[in-house]
């Protein structure tokens, strides 16, 4: 019973942390910082996951959702900043 | 202004149907339906102790046909959108020098993450993962690989080989359910009784091998999507 | 005090993200924001699903020795619904997909008007 208030209590910060860091990734200006801001809430997602009893899809959205997305934004951030300058 | 007033009012009404939703729902306390069938009889009708892998596999076999048909029609559109031209085929991306310690960690890390995604994928029925993670654990490695050297050509051909035979595999495999077994991707294509030993990794009949080969298969996909967008960087 | 358990939590969590992401890419007009946009929508999506399988108290979907079961009896008794589970996780690789596609086809458009400014592509408007 233990366990359950203390799932309760990180579910509870993991929500407050990632509505903000969601409000950071839509406005601010820098995109580097939104595209980062996503990946993190992906990665506190992935946290839910496991509290909520589903390692499968937690391992899927730390590997896919935070990981590989996120690469494949600064790929396309990097081209579009080469072929401003 | 009155663009402004809209969207303030789309996100007011779908969030006072969200408010309902939420203020009405309770935390279930017991499965119903469907789920409370394959939890139960999951163990003895499939021989997986995963039950996620034997619905992903084998109850829902065609949605996983259908999802890494939609990832390799994924693939190939990005590869037709990100076409080089040919005379930028053989240029090389000019980059920061990569750290020496980024190198010498790639070189030790790689066989490593390809063994680890190899073992997530082939003991999916039993603990936490399965042909998707494995996979993408794989496409990890590949990333890593291109991120220590920017320049490296991954072997075209053997992407794509692995991408073709393991789709043709699945395919295959979920025809022999349908001659030995009961239906398209039924895993009991070693008889009825070939389950094997409960727990083991020879379990669960075809459910290894289907979901190696969707791991081989997501995996070779992924790292064709990073290959493209590496290669895309060539362009002035 | 009923409304706090992991399933209310999660739930309203989903909720929110949904919202923040609809209207996110609702009103931004740079389209790398738009497509941070559907990537938190996304997530929001997936945390929604997987807490409406979410069953009080009860362990992972897998069966092992944290499943106290005898033979193949009461397992149903001691695990969350695993079919939510099962949508989600190829719910997320295509939404990788998808945020592939997008970011190739962004990359195309900035290639055609040397911009990310979603109001300067208005070759069809009228």
């Amino acid at each position: 019973m233990n366990n359950q208030i203390l799932f309760v209590g990180i579910a509870i910060v993991i929500g407050i942390v990632s509505i903000v860091l969601s409000f950071v990734a839509i406005h601010n200006k820098k995109l580097s910082i939104a595209i980062i801001a996503a990946g993190v809430v992906s990665l506190f997602a992935s946290v839910l996951y496991l509290l909520m009893a589903a390692p499968d899809v937690a391992m899927t959205e730390a590997s896919i959702g935070s990981g590989l997305s996120t690469l494949i934004f600064f790929y396309v951030l990097n081209k579009i900043k080469r072929s401003d300058a | 202004m009155l663009r402004n007033i809209l969207i303030a009012l789309v996100i007011l009404v779908m969030g006072y149907m969200f408010y309902n939703t939420y203020s009405n729902y309770e935390t279930r306390t017991e499965l119903a339906g469907i789920s409370q069938h394959f939890a139960a009889q999951g163990a003895q009708e499939v021989g997986a102790a995963n039950l996620v892998t034997a619905i992903v596999v084998t109850y829902r076999g065609f949605d996983t046909l259908g999802e890494v048909t939609i990832l390799f029609l994924t693939a190939s559109i990005i590869a037709f959108f990100l076409k080089l031209k040919d005379e930028d085929y053989d240029s090389s991306i000019d980059h920061r020098e990569t750290s020496e310690l980024l190198v010498t960690a790639s070189q030790v890390l790689i066989p490593i993450i390809f063994l680890f995604g190899i073992y997530v994928f082939m003991n999916g029925h039993l603990t936490p993962g399965g042909g998707f993670q494995g996979g993408a654990i794989i496409a990890t490695g590949v990333a890593l690989m291109i991120m220590a050297n920017p320049n490296v050509r991954l072997n075209y051909h053997v992407i794509h080989w692995v991408e073709s035979v393991s789709g043709v595999s699945f395919v295959v495999i979920g025809i022999l359910g349908m001659v030995l077994a009961g239906g398209f991707l039924d895993n009991k294509i070693f008889g009825q009784d070939g389950l094997g030993e409960f727990g083991t990794l020879f379990s669960a009949g075809a459910i290894p091998i289907i979901y190696s080969f969707v791991g081989l298969k997501v995996g070779a996909e992924i790292s064709n999507i990073l290959n493209k967008y590496q290669k895309s960087q060539k362009e002035a | 005090m009923e409304y706090i358990d992991l399933g209310h939590i999660s739930l309203l969590i989903g909720f929110l993200l949904i919202l923040v992401g609809f209207w996110g890419v609702l009103t931004q007009k740079n389209i790398i924001k738009i497509i941070v946009g559907f990537s938190i929508l996304n997530t929001g999506i997936n945390i929604l699903i997987v807490s409406l399988g979410y069953v009080k108290g009860k362990t992972a979907p897998i069966i092992d020795n944290a499943v106290a079961q005898t033979g193949y009896h009461d397992v149903s008794a001691s695990v969350v619904d695993p079919v939510p589970q099962a949508l989600v996780l190829t719910a997320i690789v295509i939404g990788f997909g998808v945020t592939a596609l997008m970011l190739a086809y962004a990359m195309k458009l900035y290639k055609a008007k040397k911009t990310l400014e979603i109001n300067k592509f208005n070759d069809l408007k009228w």
